[in-house]
């Protein structure tokens, strides 16, 4: 049996809002085993979001217990928390995030600038390193600015994968993209994938989680779907067959 | 965060900014300039006052009639005639901290050179006077402790009285007449100038006190004593012996009061230098607001920094950025902010000083502390106003400020 990187037992996650109380997750169990990718789906109001930030150790739940790599989150501290997203989690978001007026390499190099354990010189070669493995190469020293949005979510790709994480956490990361575009990230993530890599990826595009090998959907704060997937797209293929032009 | 990229990433904000930053900064850059500009022309009158004040004799005492309420009336201190010889003898002999002393008695008058006459005051003391009060003499010599013995009828000059009287003529040998008296001229003194209050000091006769009692003022009482510590330090203790011997000499004891005054030059400039530096605090306090203005002007900045980079402090934390990390982030930045404008201040402050020196002509003094004072206050003004921008930056919470707008 592989390594349960994420496990989650009857989470549940409550919001005051004034006087009533939401209830945006109502008891989600799952576990993600190490070299999955894994999409959640859901429309908007589905709860989605509020699985990210928890998964990404940015919120905690109401009840219930979620164990990253092995590590309960229950108790940590905010100051641990932060521990845990610099070395087991990397981030990819919609917009890019990316810092503006800074070049790639130190856009790249941003999470291992919080690990104390890292010298100057590995920060920079590790950077480099991330931003060959997602073809930008040639481009480390271009700002934000002066990149396309397919490049700029690959230098945020960089970016996550610099402190060699446990999981990537991806919110709608193409959903800024045109298809081609799209598709050229998510071969992207299949390499990634497919070199190690354990990947949730959000989205409510059906055509993207057809890249993935397994997909939970999420509808009012309940799973209503957990299943893998028995016909894995191969993005690069699809990129291949998309139209000339378009 | 270690501290080398906590500087690096506060100079590439505020490089980014450099417009923003710039201005922010003025407000420093006008108070530490002010501050260090107002204390250096402060210090620089308090030295001149002292160096004119110094140049009449640093260490000299003065020693004076005065409060006489023997009788139940209070005299005129030039009237009172509480000063005799043998208190200067009793000075000379028993006063261990001084090392010369000099009766005065003055008197003024026309003073005649064949068709040119001058109006000007004759002096009479004893030859040490000339080392009491710092003159020079440049030709001929001072008079001898013997012609003050013989009551010789014999004068040292001024340069003023030379210039009035001799313009074209060395004056040593020559005869002068004040009031009558003729006195035969044996020296002239170096050029001093004005003293402290715009006195021409210059303008003197020197001649033995027993001639100018006896020929000219017909009194045989001294109207002051002039004297000079062994060294400034020792100035105040010459100040307190020379005050006993006269109680001693007046017959003054217990609580009874003083029928002279004694004071040193140390006291005239310490007069002199409180209200000077009275004026020096208003200004510096003045100058200190600009300097609290320019804080609040980096705090409003800072303010509107943590808010435009919402999202870029969100992101720091999701990816490991801890509250302390955010925190140190814009407290360094405030603070590199206020020291580069102090820097600019104190360069600036120096720059205004030489032109006030040099074009406005008032004596300046830029002081090592005024310089550590304005800085030490700017890099505590960065940390003062920085904090609570960069506390309310550290208290974000990361999922609000990723999807802040």
């Amino acid at each position: 049996m592989k390594k349960e990187i994420i496990k989650i037992q009857d989470l549940k996650r409550n919001f005051k809002m004034g006087d009533e109380i939401v209830h945006a997750l109502k008891g989600i169990s799952f576990t993600i085993h190490e070299g999955e990718f894994v999409t959640i789906m859901g429309s908007s109001g589905s709860g989605k979001s509020t699985m990210l930030n928890i998964l990404g150790c940015l919120d905690q739940p109401s009840s219930g217990t979620y164990e990253i790599d092995e590590i309960d989150v229950k108790e940590l501290s905010r100051n641990d928390l932060a521990r845990i997203r610099n070395k087991k989690i990397g981030f990819i978001f919609q917009s890019y995030n990316l810092l503006p007026r800074t070049t790639s390499i130190e856009n790249a190099e941003l999470p291992l600038i919080y690990n104390n354990t890292v010298s100057t010189e590995e920060r920079h070669k590790r950077a480099v390193e991330a931003l060959k493995l997602v073809g930008l190469g040639e481009r480390l020293d271009h700002t934000p600015a002066q990149l396309s949005g397919g490049q700029q979510q690959r230098v945020a790709i960089a970016r996550s994968l610099v402190n060699d994480p446990v999981v990537i956490l991806a919110d709608e990361a193409t959903g800024n993209l045109d298809t081609r575009t799209s598709y050229e990230i998510m071969s992207l993530f299949q390499k990634l994938n497919r070199n190690g890599k354990t990947i949730v990826f959000v989205t409510h595009e059906p055509d993207i989680a057809a890249f993935s090998s397994r997909t939970i959907v999420l509808k009012d704060g309940n799973i209503i779907k957990d299943e893998s997937n028995q016909n894995v797209q191969d993005a690069a293929k699809a990129l291949a067959e998309l139209p000339k032009g378009d | 965060m270690r501290i080398l990229n906590l500087l690096k990433t506060a100079w590439k904000a505020i490089l980014l900014n450099k417009v923003r930053t710039l201005l922010t900064m003025l407000g420093i850059i006008i108070g530490v300039a002010s501050v260090i500009a107002m204390l250096a022309i402060g210090e620089g009158s308090k030295q001149s006052i002292r160096t004119q004040i110094s140049s009449m004799g640093s260490n000299m005492i003065n020693i004076r009639p005065g409060a006489d309420m023997r009788g139940g009336v209070r005299l005129d201190a030039g009237e009172m005639q509480s000063l005799k010889l043998a208190d200067y003898e009793a000075i000379k002999n028993d006063a261990s901290l001084i090392s010369g002393v000099s009766p005065q008695v003055s008197g003024s008058g026309q003073v005649i050179y064949g068709a040119n006459n001058w109006p000007t005051s004759i002096y009479g003391v004893s030859p040490e006077f000339v080392d009491i009060k710092k003159f020079s003499i440049v030709n001929g010599s001072m008079f001898t402790n013997d012609e003050v013995k013989s009551y010789a009828k014999v004068a040292v000059i001024g340069q003023t009285i030379v210039e009035n009287l001799f313009p074209n003529e060395d004056p040593v040998g020559k005869m002068i007449r004040f009031d009558n008296t003729p006195f035969k001229i044996i020296g002239v003194l170096g050029e001093k100038g004005e003293n402290t209050f715009g006195q021409d000091q210059d303008d003197v006769i020197l001649a033995p006190y027993t001639a100018v009692q006896k020929r000219i003022l017909a009194i045989n009482y001294l109207q002051s004593i002039v004297a000079s510590a062994i060294s400034e330090e020792k100035a105040d203790d010459a100040v307190e012996q020379v005050s006993n011997i006269l109680r001693k000499q007046h017959g003054i004891s217990g609580d009874q009061s003083d029928d002279f005054n004694v004071f040193s030059m140390e006291e005239l400039i310490s007069m002199f230098s409180s209200t000077n530096e009275m004026l020096t605090v208003l200004l510096v306090a003045i100058a200190s607001i600009s300097l609290f203005i320019g804080g609040i002007g980096i705090m409003n900045i800072m303010y509107v920094s943590v808010k435009e980079r919402t999202r870029e402090i969100g992101l720091r934390m999701a990816v490991g950025g801890m509250g302390r990390d955010i925190l140190l982030q814009f407290l360094i930045e405030a603070i590199l902010i206020s020291i580069t404008g102090g820097l600019l201040g104190v360069l600036l402050g120096l720059a205004s000083t030489v032109f006030i020196e040099n074009i406005l002509n008032w004596p300046t003094s830029v002081t090592s502390y005024s310089i550590i004072i304005s800085f030490a206050v700017c890099a505590v003004t960065g940390i003062f106003f920085g904090w609570y921008p960069a506390r309310k930056a550290a208290a974000l919470d990361p999922i609000n400020a990723l999807r802040y707008e």
